[in-house]
């Protein structure tokens, strides 16, 4: 069996355990879904909170004098302005303006900052990153072996998670972390998430990983028809798409600029990075794409690569699409040229050789209310 | 284990068929719809469409996936479970039963020679599987 070579987190026995589907992605084996299903996991995190394994994503850690001259020099969001506790979104980008991948910053303080980036692009990030060291005074080194990544998500989170550990929750503000304890095991606590609910990702020791899973299901009261469940991939999927976040290798890409997806708001043009001048041209100049997110009309489901027609011609391309399991719509992200992207625009997608129907609706598609 | 009622036979695109003179009813086996996930959109085809064995007549989509469904046998479409339309998720819930999909009049019930027996196709998946 080919599933030998690929890779595992520190999670896989549980996941087995609890009758996850186990897929190749990027290389990991992964649970796309629990026996509860995609749709139950989905709802579940929205109404009350769901347990996801993001152990494969990658870490590093930027260490140093020049950590945040450095890292200011390769990612177009502006280090300067997070305080100590604080991460921002981020891209690192090419000559091009185009992406080598998303990622979060974490600042632990002026000499020390800590990056997470995509499973399957941390190899290829870590080469670009070291490849720029040059003379700048940071000690680079990967860390992805050295964590586990849990995230618990869900309007139930901070509560559940509260009862492990003495850290205040309410006192970390969204995007915002504390070094704490989570049942004893020192733990990152980051109140972020990919999901579009409140929630935290923790990450500690892998040699942990199984403890702190297994104490968050029990806490979460995981078996309750009210209880914490353990999702997918898939429903990680649904969830960031019904609330518009970017996936790498979908929205981002190396040929797909962030001003493009709507991220103009994690470019600061102002200051200088690596693609900063193709990004300040492409402004000045005008985009030729820009993501939007639209809503079927007629009965179907648009996929991702599928193409999009307006004027009987083909305009643009799906990056990702999907049922919205708690919208109850079928929803998806493509790009189409500016001229289009006007809310209540309409277009087709091609499914599978029919021409359906779609609306261009605002996003986020969800907004959780606070 | 998937459920496989004895009374049915079964094609290796997961499709199940039951016969009642030259009519067969035709829906998709437990175990496809087990690894589709939630299903939540059936597409299926006009009364008085015809189609040869082994054409793709409709499909079934799951959040994360697309199937099409093949008939297992050629004829004319005589009848459709517009039930289907508002409630996919019966394909979860009752393959067998409230999931039937649609009713071919055979052109050719000789066709339906090809087809597996429940034991059959019991041993069709396991041999998938390993």
């Amino acid at each position: 069996m080919t599933d030998q070579d690929l890779k595992q987190t520190p999670l896989n026995a549980a996941h087995r355990e609890l009758g996850g589907r186990m897929v190749d992605f990027e290389g990991w084996d992964m649970p796309v879904q629990y026996p509860a299903g995609t749709i139950a996991e989905h709802l579940r995190t929205r109404e009350h909170c769901g347990l996801f394994d993001v152990s494969h994503m990658g870490e590093i850690h930027v260490v140093g004098p020049d950590a945040i001259p450095f890292v200011n020099h390769l990612t177009t969001n502006d280090v300067t302005n997070l305080v100590d506790g604080q991460a921002h979104y981020s891209a690192l980008t090419y000559e091009s303006g185009t992406v080598v991948d998303d990622l979060l910053v974490y600042r632990f303080g002026p000499e020390r900052l800590f990056l997470v980036v995509n499973a399957g692009t941390q190899d290829k990030d870590w080469e670009w990153i070291y490849s720029h060291k040059g003379d700048y005074d940071v000690d680079l080194s990967k860390a992805s072996d050295d964590y586990c990544q849990i995230a618990i998500q869900g309007p139930k989170a901070e509560s559940i998670l509260q009862t492990l550990t003495d850290t205040d929750l309410s006192s970390i503000k969204y995007y915002h972390f504390a070094e704490g304890e989570v049942d004893g095991v020192p733990s990152l606590i980051s109140r972020t998430g990919y999901t579009g609910e409140d929630g935290f990702e923790v990450y500690a020791d892998p040699g942990k990983a199984r403890q702190l899973w297994d104490t968050m299901l029990t806490a979460g009261g995981y078996g309750s028809d009210t209880g914490i469940l353990p999702c997918g991939l898939a429903a990680r999927n649904t969830l960031r798409l019904e609330s518009a976040m970017s996936l790498y290798g979908h929205e981002l890409s190396d040929k797909i600029t962030p001003l493009e997806a709507n991220l103009g708001w994690i470019c600061k043009l102002k200051t200088e990075f690596i693609g900063c001048e193709a990004l300040r041209d492409l402004k000045a100049n005008g985009l030729e794409r820009k993501l939007v997110g639209f809503e079927m009309i007629d009965r179907g489901i648009a996929r991702d690569g599928f193409d999009i027609y307006s004027g009987g011609g083909k305009v643009g391309v799906v990056t990702s699409a999907s049922p919205a399991p708690f919208l109850k719509k079928n929803i998806g992200l493509g790009f189409v040229p500016p001229e289009l992207a006007e809310t209540g625009n309409e277009i087709e997608i091609d499914v599978r050789g029919r021409m359906l129907k779609a609306q261009i609706v605002p996003t986020p598609f969800y907004k959780r209310e606070r | 284990m998937a459920n496989i009622p004895e009374e049915l036979i079964y094609s290796k695109d997961h499709e199940w068929v039951q016969v009642e003179g030259e009519i067969a009813t035709i829906g998709i086996t437990d175990y496809a719809q087990e690894s589709l996930g939630d299903v939540v959109f059936v597409e299926l085809p006009n009364e008085g469409d015809n189609f040869n064995a082994h054409d793709a007549f409709g499909s079934v989509e799951s959040v994360k996936a697309v199937s099409e469904i093949f008939t297992p046998v050629g004829g004319e479409v005589v009848g459709t479970n517009e039930d289907l339309n508002d409630t996919p998720e019966v394909v979860n819930d009752d393959p067998y039963g409230d999931a039937w999909m649609v009713k071919v009049k055979m052109n050719n019930p000789g066709e339906l020679d090809g087809l597996l027996s429940a034991e059959e196709y019991e041993e069709y998946l396991k041999s998938e599987e390993d």
